[in-house]
């Protein structure tokens, strides 16, 4: 099946994830062209109304300005740019280790398997966004650290969808066969178990994303993840809390923002998943 | 029987080992660090004196498992040392909060748990209907949102549009009915979420065995929807159900993390962030191990009642043999 057959025969739910996750990336490869205004430029008053509010001062704005008066919009087009692509960086750093480790533990087996195994056991015993914050406390918040601890925080669930899908595979006669021939642990996990693991691997990568995604705002709306000045949703919602007191609606944008985008994922994967098993839920 | 004990006997002593590693892990984080701890965290502000003062509250100055054992020790007595910011004993700091985080997470539990699990009934007795879409896509909404959004959409409806409930929690010291409408919005914020997990994990559970022969037979003997769900599916699928409803106590304790700050509730979280940003390590280590204890206690329950549930989990090694 190509691509724009797939696409053609998609469910509404699939193309409407498929639309958003364009319209996401769009903004992210072109958030200068797009953006009315700078990613830090000060354009108005703070928390000036929007395209909603007719009285509304200073150069026209579509939703409106922040604490500080930048444009809303522009901080959400250059937000995509930051939070996604941290991101997925953090989400490629926690499947190439956890991957790597996971193919290790089912093709060596033994020692190998069982340590490995038992320290996954051990951090996923421990709450995730509770460890997060003891690293944090610890090494102080700075983006390498950020992205570290979540990558290795991730790395364990990956570690258990891979070790699981290559067990399946290292008990099938052709790994044997390559073990026979004398081929190296290296071999085996890249050239014969890597290939027919691929699949599933790809779908996990879109929730692992979300969840990475998520943490990550999370942990920049508690005030500890990217810091500002820095166009991040997490952290927009964070610095405009106040406004809703006043009846401000504005941290709804940055939050929308990242409900949104979980979800076009979500339609995604939901789609991609179906159609590469076959099956739905139920029978 | 005697079989059933020992294998609940041998998940709490894995229970025990993990948390005492994890204590392990807690303690030994700070000399994790490069270099001297005392000036991590100090960093630019050091002066010679505050590093000494540092170390010697810290107790750097002793051998390391000296302090971890004088630590543990203080744990087991509730006694979690003084905080570094404001030098007053950590229990004093964390029993207010403690109770407070308690009754929140209580609050939404008792809303969420058996909300979920009917829901999930309902959705498998009218399933592929109007109600199964239409729990199905709003469960999927409330569990892909971020727990802050809920939030402050609920805050946008009850507080800012209806006028209803405050947006913010602050702790009052009012009467019940004052104490719970300042609960309302956080507590719900956390349901909506639980609510989401719990009815899909049960509807998944119960469509698990609704495949089964036994089921069948019961449809073809006559048996209604009803009677096939509630008497014939749900009883095999409770094991998996207890799990996942205690798997989200878990979850809501350490959930509140967030909630807490949305509403600047004054409990445990709302103290572990706010430690996490002032660098103050022993609150921090004090609050990351009362939030391990409780999950890591949580999710061994889970696994005692879904061994208890499930006579067959009891015999793993009968059916390895058999396969």
């Amino acid at each position: 099946m190509t691509g724009v057959m797939a696409l053609r025969m998609a469910p509404l739910s699939a193309r409407i994830g498929l639309a958003i996750v364009a319209l996401y990336l769009f903004c992210l490869l072109f958030a200068p062209l797009v953006a009315p205004y700078g990613e830090t430029e000060i354009v108005g008053g703070p928390w000036a109304g929007g395209f909603w509010d007719p009285a509304a001062e200073g150069p026209a704005t579509l939703l409106g300005t922040d604490h500080l008066g930048r444009d809303v919009l522009s901080r959400l087009i250059y937000g995509a740019r930051n939070s996604i692509t941290l991101a997925l960086l953090t989400t490629t750093l926690s499947f190439l280790t956890g991957t790597i480790l996971g193919l290790l533990a089912a093709v060596r087996g033994g020692v190998v398997d069982q340590v490995l195994g038992r320290l996954v056991d051990l951090v996923m015993a421990f709450p995730t966004l509770i460890f997060a914050l003891l690293v944090l406390a610890v090494a102080g918040s700075t983006l390498p650290v950020l992205i570290g601890v979540i990558a290795l925080l991730d790395a364990t669930r990956v570690f258990r969808i891979a070790r699981a899908a290559a067990m399946d595979v290292a008990a099938q006669d052709f790994v044997e066969v390559a073990r026979l021939r004398g081929e190296g642990t290296g071999w085996i996990m890249r050239r014969e178990i890597l290939p027919n693991i691929v699949v599933p691997l790809a779908a996990e990568f879109g929730l692992r994303f979300c969840f990475v995604f998520l943490f990550i705002a999370t942990l920049s709306f508690i005030g500890l993840g990217i810091q500002p000045p820095t166009a991040d949703w997490g952290s927009m919602v964070r610095e405009n809390a106040a406004a809703i007191s006043f009846g401000i609606l504005m941290p709804l944008f940055p939050a929308g923002a990242i409900a949104l985008l979980t979800i076009g994922i979500n339609l995604v994967i939901d789609w991609a998943a179906a159609g590469h098993h076959g099956v739905s839920d139920e029978r | 029987m005697h079989g059933v004990l020992a294998m609940i006997a041998q998940r709490i002593a894995l229970g025990v080992a993990t948390l005492f590693v994890i204590s392990m892990l807690v303690f030994l984080a700070v000399d994790m660090l490069p270099g001297d701890p005392a000036e991590a965290i100090l960093g630019q502000s050091a002066t010679p004196a505050s590093l000494a003062a540092l170390r010697q509250e810290l107790g750097l100055n002793k051998p390391l498992v000296v302090r971890y054992a004088d630590w543990t020790a203080g744990l087991m007595r509730g006694d979690f040392g003084r905080s570094l910011a404001n030098d007053r004993p950590i229990s004093e700091l964390i029993a207010p909060r403690l109770g407070a985080t308690l009754s929140l997470a209580a609050l939404a539990a008792a809303i969420a748990l058996p909300l979920g699990v009917l829901l999930g009934i309902l959705s498998t007795v009218h399933r592929d209907r109007a109600l199964d879409r239409v729990a199905s896509t709003a469960s999927l909404l409330a569990i892909s949102f971020p727990e802050f959004f809920t939030a402050y959409m609920l805050v946008a409806c009850f507080s800012v549009g209806l006028g209803w409930l405050p947006a913010i929690s602050l702790s009052s010291q009012g009467g019940f009915v004052e104490t719970l409408t300042m609960l309302a919005l956080p507590a719900l914020t956390l349901s909506l979420a639980v609510i989401g997990y719990v009815l899909r994990m049960t509807r998944a559970a119960i469509m698990g065995v609704m495949a089964s022969p036994y089921v069948e037979m019961a449809r073809l003997k006559g048996v209604g929807p009803w009677g096939v769900v509630v008497r014939h599916a749900l009883p095999n699928a409770l094991s998996p159900i207890i799990n996942v409803v205690i798997i989200n106590l878990a979850y809501l304790v350490v959930g509140v993390v967030v909630i807490e700050v949305v509403f600047v509730y004054p409990g445990l979280g709302q103290l572990l962030v706010d430690s996490v940003a002032k660098r103050d390590i022993p609150v921090v280590q004090a609050c990351c191990m009362l939030f391990a204890g409780t999950y890591i206690g949580l999710n061994l329950l889970a696994d005692i009642l879904a061994l208890l549930a499930n006579p067959r989990l009891r015999r793993p090694r009968q059916q390895e043999a058999r396969a």
